[in-house]
């Protein structure tokens, strides 16, 4: 479903992805794990077309299509969905009414008759069950004064709503109680299929205790230094991100 | 000569022969206003931006202008011609007036409860004098206020209101001034009185237009003199041409227990003063001051508020937005002045600003003159651009750029437009900042 060839991205003049390659096939739940300043989130942002990031080299193909070509609207119609580690505070713009606005564009996209009022809202009011929210996050403005659990939890609710193909979760378990978690944890899975893969960018093992990935990569200073199974996971936990960074080149020291 | 000298004089000729055919020119007390309000006038002069009240604010433009007293003669819309500006769907009293004339030909007055007054300020001046004398330019001040001094001088036509005590009015009452192309650059002087006694309730909506984009200069006086106990709202539109003039002051005196919403749509017109000048001089009264304002080209759009309060237990707020694109720049004035008997005040100031270029402009300033000693003023200015943040969240869900920020705009003019609690008046501003948005249209507000 997603193949990434020698992903190299910069802010201004700093260099952070340097090279990574990683294969994501469909149904799959890919874990990517890292230290702070690893790159992380930025691969996350890249996949999702942000422009303060610039590309420099290789490509990322999407079900066939160059992904880096398309805008952040084109490539969320396409399936791909992002969720935001610092979800973005909007005033004044309903929750509800971007939830709808998001996901009739998508099925515009794909050529399907848009839902009105009436037929999106039921759709809606099952999604909040699933992730135990109250109905009265619909008629709040996105994000504003949520709290940091709300947030992420509002961001499930989208990916729930929106139900794209690929679907990149940054840090989403930061934060959050170990409820909250559980919660956020269950509706991800709920989304799991055979048709949809899902990334998992985190800090934490522990995430991972109720997601669990099938594949697991330790991102470090802008490459993928090692790949494997869950259990790697489990041995970061046990050793330290020091283990797998004294294997590999430091840093670039930065000019002064 | 400097031009300036030259249109002060042309000022005091036209009024030499203005004073002598006006409406209520045979009445002592009209001469003596007018009388004392170009003499005053004289003596201020226009201000200039060495004066504080006009830092931000160069009305060179309008001082070195030859401006002609609009006269009689233009030829004037027709009722068809008017529907371009979209009012058909406030029901109720329409007044309008054609280059500060009332033309009772556009206008529909339809029965009104007993004993309110709904009509032009000339007829009242002619037939019925006596309330227009106990409170006609005893508010707003032409001492300090040379354009009010030269609307006062100039007074002649405008609307009267007069709502008994106890008298509500359902309808809103809608007032459209048209300027109509004229030979000379034009300058009317439309002057309203509002008089709503105890315990009344009434809407009045002023909406400014231009039949076409010649300069003229409306120069506009609004006295409200609010009962004991009433409630009163007051929309203005301004949505004149391009290269329209326009200085407009609000001046309202409010009793005990009275509630005023001023509201204020800013978004015609090549510089536009707009005062709002509330004086809480009862016990309790309560106001809110509310505005939109958005520029784009060259416009300069200055909003002075100038909050008194003088009675004590009052609560004012004040909610201005500012939007600007182009090289336009906008001024937000706050001041609140707090006598020293209007203990517990409770008096909230917030500016908001967005700037869609980087030729946009926008200087706002607070000013607290607080002479009482236990008050509760706040005050908040924000100025930023649209959040590029947002843009790309709102992308990443899928929506277009254009549409991401057609909602972040729909959303900072819905603040202030959702202060407004007229439906249809507020239906009517709502298309008219949708039709300013690149869209075309708000978004809606809810699913």
């Amino acid at each position: 479903m997603l193949a990434i060839r020698n992903l190299h991205a910069k802010v201004g003049d700093r260099e952070i992805l340097k090279g990574v390659d990683l294969e994501v096939n469909a149904g799959e739940v890919c874990a990517i794990m890292g230290p702070n300043g690893s790159g992380k989130s930025t691969l996350a942002h890249v996949l999702a077309g942000r422009e303060t990031y610039e590309v420099t080299a290789g490509d990322v193909i999407y079900e066939g299509k160059n992904l880096l070509g398309l805008y952040p609207e084109a490539r969320a119609c396409e399936g791909v969905f992002l969720a935001f580690q610092y979800p973005v505070e909007i005033p004044g713009v309903g929750n509800a009414y971007l939830l709808k606005a998001a996901f009739n564009a998508i099925r515009k996209h794909r050529g399907l008759e848009e839902l009105d009022a009436m037929d999106f809202l039921p759709l809606l009011k099952e999604k909040l069950k699933l992730l135990d929210m109250d109905e009265e996050f619909l008629s709040r403005a996105v994000n504003e004064g949520f709290s940091g659990g709300e947030k992420k939890r509002n961001e499930i609710l989208q990916l729930a709503v929106l139900e794209p193909r690929l679907a990149i979760l940054d840090e989403t378990d930061s934060g959050l109680d170990i409820d909250a978690l559980k919660i956020v944890a269950s509706g991800v899975n709920a989304l799991r299929s055979p048709e949809r893969a899902i990334i998992v960018v985190t800090h934490y093992q522990r995430l991972l205790n109720y997601i669990v990935p099938d594949t697991v990569h330790v991102l470090v200073n802008g490459r993928i230094v090692r790949s494997g199974g869950r259990e790697l996971a489990l041995e970061l936990e046990d050793k330290g991100y020091s283990w797998v960074e004294a294997a590999t080149q430091p840093a670039v020291p930065i000019p002064s | 000569m400097s031009a300036v000298t030259q249109a002060h004089d042309s000022y005091l000729e036209s009024f030499a022969r203005f004073e002598e055919g006006a409406a209520g020119s045979g009445q002592e007390w009209v001469r003596s206003i007018r009388g004392s309000a170009m003499a005053r006038f004289f003596e201020l002069g226009f201000p200039t931006t060495h004066d504080e009240d006009w830092r931000f604010t160069n009305v060179a433009p309008i001082a070195e202008t030859s401006f002609r007293l609009a006269e009689e003669g233009h030829v004037s819309p027709t009722a068809r011609e008017l529907e371009r500006f979209g009012f058909s769907d406030l029901a109720g009293i329409r007044l309008v007036f054609v280059n500060g004339r009332y033309e009772p030909g556009l206008s529909s007055l339809q029965p009104l409860p007993e004993g309110v007054k709904v009509g032009s300020l000339v007829h009242e001046l002619t037939t019925d004098p006596g309330t227009l004398e106990q409170h006609l330019g005893r508010y707003a001040d032409y001492q300090h206020d040379a354009f009010c001094a030269l609307n006062t001088a100039f007074m002649e036509d405008g609307a009267f209101v007069h709502v008994p005590r106890r008298t509500a009015l359902s309808e809103p009452i809608y007032l459209l001034y048209v300027s109509a192309p004229t030979a000379d650059p034009a300058i009317t002087h439309p002057r309203n009185l509002v008089v709503a006694g105890e315990e009344s309730q009434a809407t009045i909506v002023e909406d400014y237009v231009s039949l076409n984009g010649d300069t003229h200069f409306s120069n506009v006086v609004t006295e409200m003199v609010i009962g004991e106990n009433s409630v009163l709202s007051h929309y203005r539109i301004e949505r004149e041409s391009a290269q329209a003039f326009h200085v407009t002051t609000l001046r309202a005196q409010q009793g005990r227990s009275s509630n005023l919403a001023s509201h204020s749509l800013l978004m015609g017109g090549a510089l536009v003063r707009n005062n709002v000048h509330p004086v809480l001089a009862g016990d309790g009264g309560d106001c809110l001051i509310n505005g939109l304002f958005m520029g784009t080209g060259e416009q300069h759009l200055d909003n002075y508020m100038k909050v008194e309060h003088a009675g004590p237990h009052c609560n004012s707020r004040q909610f201005y937005n500012g939007i600007l694109d182009g090289r336009s720049r906008g001024v937000f004035h706050g001041r609140i002045i707090v006598h020293k008997d209007a203990q517990k005040t409770n008096a909230k100031q917030t500016n908001r600003n967005l700037l869609l270029s980087n030729e946009a402009q926008i200087d706002t300033k607070p000013q607290l003159e607080i002479h009482a000693d236990d008050v509760k003023c706040t005050h908040g200015a924000t100025i930023g651009q649209i959040d590029e943040d947002a843009i790309f969240y709102l992308r990443s869900r899928g929506i277009a750029e254009a549409s991401a920020r057609t909602m972040l705009l729909s959303a900072f003019a819905r603040e202030s437009l959702g202060r407004m609690k007229n439906e249809s008046i507020r239906k009517h501003l709502e298309g008219l900042v949708g039709q300013w948005l690149p869209s075309g249209k708000l978004l809606e507000e809810a699913i």
